[in-house]
């Protein structure tokens, strides 16, 4: 076909760049949803599923995360690097993202990766860090964020934040026999923690015992970011599993 | 003053000043969130001062108010020189205006006040999204119509790359912002997918945002003004078919090399490292076509503030779509990614290469609109001297800050441990820092003078036209 034929047909130079341009979004993306070994099972020795969805305060810790733009300077994605593992421990799973609506990875670190960073400081120095970086890391270029003690927690409508996530897949359990599932999936006490006609309750039951802004008296947005930033990456267990294991999905 | 009536100029000159308008505001907030990171106090605990919260505002002022404005201007201006109609439906294309300029506006508002999607250059709201959506069809529309309307059997090649910009930023734009609100007034939505193939998704997205709105439809605009600037048809005919269909089709592969060693699978990230080597030869083959237009006419360079301006643009251009297939071996990959090496990259492109062209572009556009000649010529040869000392400085500087701190986390010292803690390379970066921050307050000085150029200029022929007008009010009422 001559390129005269394109050149004078709109509707032909349409319909051929819709072509050419879908092509590649086919073929890259759409197998990302049906081949299986693009995320791992992991699980625990008991048979349950290891990586669960955020709890109901844990979610609202990372509506924050997103709300201050802090995956614009920390990643969550830890490569297979010599220097990454000693940084910051094993490298990233696919399964250990798969209900983060949208996704967290990341793309520039002009703070470290967090990926693992649950569990490596305690919630205290959580607290003091970000209401004033530089008073625990002298030479951090953080922003300070004192607000994050001073708001109240807003969670009336943690019920219909899960049930948004429930219809994109996160299971979040609203009827008998989701919940069901998910004791079979993931065990009675995380069961309970998905159910989300329990979402507020939960949420304030995990506030009250965790004390993430060693704060009592109040429910804060301190107390929500910490809970997320104390659980990222400590979902699996790597001890469990032989060196190597993980590999064969890569 | 024929051509003034015969199309609808209006409409591009509203678009021609409001990019210039974004362009010093979102450069502004760029300056800005650069001495955050230099001078972190500048922060001042205020959350809608945050870098995190500024940053988005600076992206989106940047690509959308300036560089979406600056292309619905050629664009509209282009269509219509090139396909000699009048742009179809005034009503619409107002429409398009007032629609893309509140976007931008309740954009930037919107995340400073924390709303935002967590998706890098896709931060809006999902009611602005939807707001995006229909002003993208009426764009459509637009475009579509009035080149059916044309009276030339021919498509010029510029309205190719206008065309697959247009088609391709709605399919980018819808399939990447799906997603569930959590109630009808609420402004926070959870996106459809998760993990892996969110980060596809989004990664496909952000790159052709670059390969299409940054890239293709600015080609259109080379296309367009480079020859008209030089006074000699397009350097090949051939050559121009062949960019065309090679740079739409292998671009939307390349998205995943921004996912390199992540828990992307193998084979999508080799798929993409390929592509991307491979869009070298189209990108270059687009830069060669243009630069080449020139052949025989070289001398224009000496003379030619414009000519200057497309030419450096066309050369930045070739330089960082080399540097982007570099950057995109995973090899290399693994010490630029996470560094400031890739925001260096970007600006090399969009400083050198979508700054550059619009500025010539606007330079030969706006005198046209108004039925003038630029004020001063001078100024235009300071902008384009401010500007390209800002450009080396910035990619500079982040060149070293980039290398430099992708070497230093990866240094080991001789007992096998990470030599350098993360903070020292916090310490580092502080000096290219204050120096991306100069390069960049150069780059702002050189658009400020192009304004003050601008709007001299257009104040000049307003009261030029008035006078003329008087004359003729005075002839008449003697005759």
């Amino acid at each position: 076909m001559r390129h005269e034929k394109i050149e004078t047909n709109v509707g032909l130079l349409i319909v051929l760049t819709l072509i050419v341009i879908s092509i590649g979004g086919l073929i890259e993306i759409v197998p990302l949803f049906f081949i299986d070994e693009t995320i791992e099972q992991v699980q625990t020795p008991d048979g349950k599923d290891a990586i669960r969805p955020y709890s109901a305060l844990e979610t609202r810790g990372r509506d924050i995360y997103i709300r201050e733009g802090c995956y614009l300077c920390h990643s969550q994605m830890i490569r297979p690097f010599r220097d990454e593992i000693l940084r910051y421990g094993h490298y990233s799973l696919a399964a250990e993202s798969q209900y983060d609506h949208p996704f967290q990875w990341g793309s520039k670190r002009t703070g470290p990766d967090l990926a693992r960073v649950g569990g490596k400081y305690s919630n205290e120095w959580h607290k003091q860090h970000l209401m004033a970086p530089r008073s625990v890391m002298p030479d951090s270029i953080m922003p300070n964020y004192p607000w994050l003690q001073e708001n109240s927690l807003a969670y009336n409508d943690i019920a219909s934040r899960m049930k948004a996530l429930r219809l994109v897949g996160v299971p979040y359990s609203l009827t008998d026999a989701e919940y069901e599932k998910n004791i079979e999936r993931f065990g009675k006490g995380i069961a309970d923690q998905l159910n989300i006609h329990a979402a507020e309750d939960n949420l304030v039951a995990q506030a009250d015992q965790g004390n993430y802004d060693g704060d009592q008296s109040r429910l804060t947005e301190m107390d929500a970011l910490v809970a997320y930033l104390q659980v990222l990456g400590t979902m699996v267990d790597f001890k469990q599993y032989e060196e190597g294991h993980f590999a064969e999905f890569r | 003053m024929a051509a003034i009536e015969q199309y609808n100029y209006d409409i591009v000159r509203k678009f021609s000043i409001m990019a210039l308008i974004w362009g010093a505001l979102g450069m502004s907030a760029g300056l800005y969130i650069a001495l955050e990171l230099a001078f972190p106090l500048m922060n001042f605990d205020i959350p809608e001062l945050t870098f995190g919260r500024l940053r988005p505002v600076h992206t989106t002022l940047v690509i959308f108010g300036f560089g979406g404005s600056a292309l619905f201007a050629t664009s509209y201006y282009i269509v219509q020189r090139t396909c000699q109609a009048r742009l179809f439906s005034k009503s619409l294309a107002n429409f398009t205006f007032w629609g893309w300029q509140s976007i931008v506006v309740l954009g930037a508002i919107s995340y400073v006040l924390g709303y935002s999607q967590g998706r890098e250059y896709a931060e809006f709201a999902w009611p602005l999204d939807l707001l995006i959506t229909v002003v993208w069809i009426a764009y459509l529309v637009i475009y579509v119509q009035t080149v059916r309307h044309r009276s030339q059997p021919h498509i010029y090649v510029a309205n190719w790359f206008f065309l697959a910009f247009i088609l391709a930023t709605a399919l980018l734009h819808v399939f990447n912002n799906l997603a569930v609100p959590v109630s009808m007034f609420s402004m926070t939505s959870y996106s459809a997918f998760s993990g892996v193939q969110d980060a596809m998704t989004q990664w496909w997205y952000g790159h052709n945002a670059v390969g299409f709105f940054l890239t293709a439809a600015f080609l259109g605009m080379m296309y367009y003004f480079v020859p008209k600037q030089a006074g000699r048809p397009v350097y090949s005919y051939r050559l121009s078919i062949i960019h065309f269909w090679a740079l739409v089709f292998l671009y939307m592969w390349a998205g995943a090399h921004h996912l390199h060693w992540t828990a992307l699978p193998d084979w999508t990230s080799t798929l993409a490292a390929t592509f991307s080597i491979m869009l070298l030869l189209p990108s270059w083959g687009g830069m060669i076509n243009g630069i080449m237009t020139l052949s025989g006419a070289w001398d224009k360079l000496r003379s030619d503030p414009i000519m200057l301006f497309l030419i450096t643009a066309l050369s930045f251009y070739g330089m960082s779509t080399f540097e982007g297939p570099l950057m995109a071996l995973k090899s290399v990959n693994a010490l630029s990614h996470y560094t400031d090496w890739t925001i260096g990259h970007v600006h090399s492109g969009a400083l050198g290469w979508v700054a550059m062209v619009t500025f010539g572009s606007m330079y030969h556009l706006i005198p046209r609109l108004y039925d003038t000649d630029m004020y001063s010529k001078k100024l235009m040869y300071v902008h384009f001297f401010l500007a390209s000392i800002g450009i080396v400085l910035y990619i500079t500087a982040l060149w070293v800050a980039g290398i430099g701190q992708g070497l230093m986390l990866r240094g080991f010292d001789e007992y096998g441990n990470l030599a350098y803690s993360f903070i020292e390379t916090v310490i580092f970066l502080k000096q290219p820092y204050i120096w991306r921050a100069i390069g960049g307050a150069f780059f702002l000085a050189g658009m400020l003078v192009m304004i003050y150029n601008v709007f001299v200029t257009i104040g000049r022929a307003k009261k030029e036209v008035e006078i003329l007008e008087a004359k003729i009010a005075a002839k008449l009422a003697s005759a």
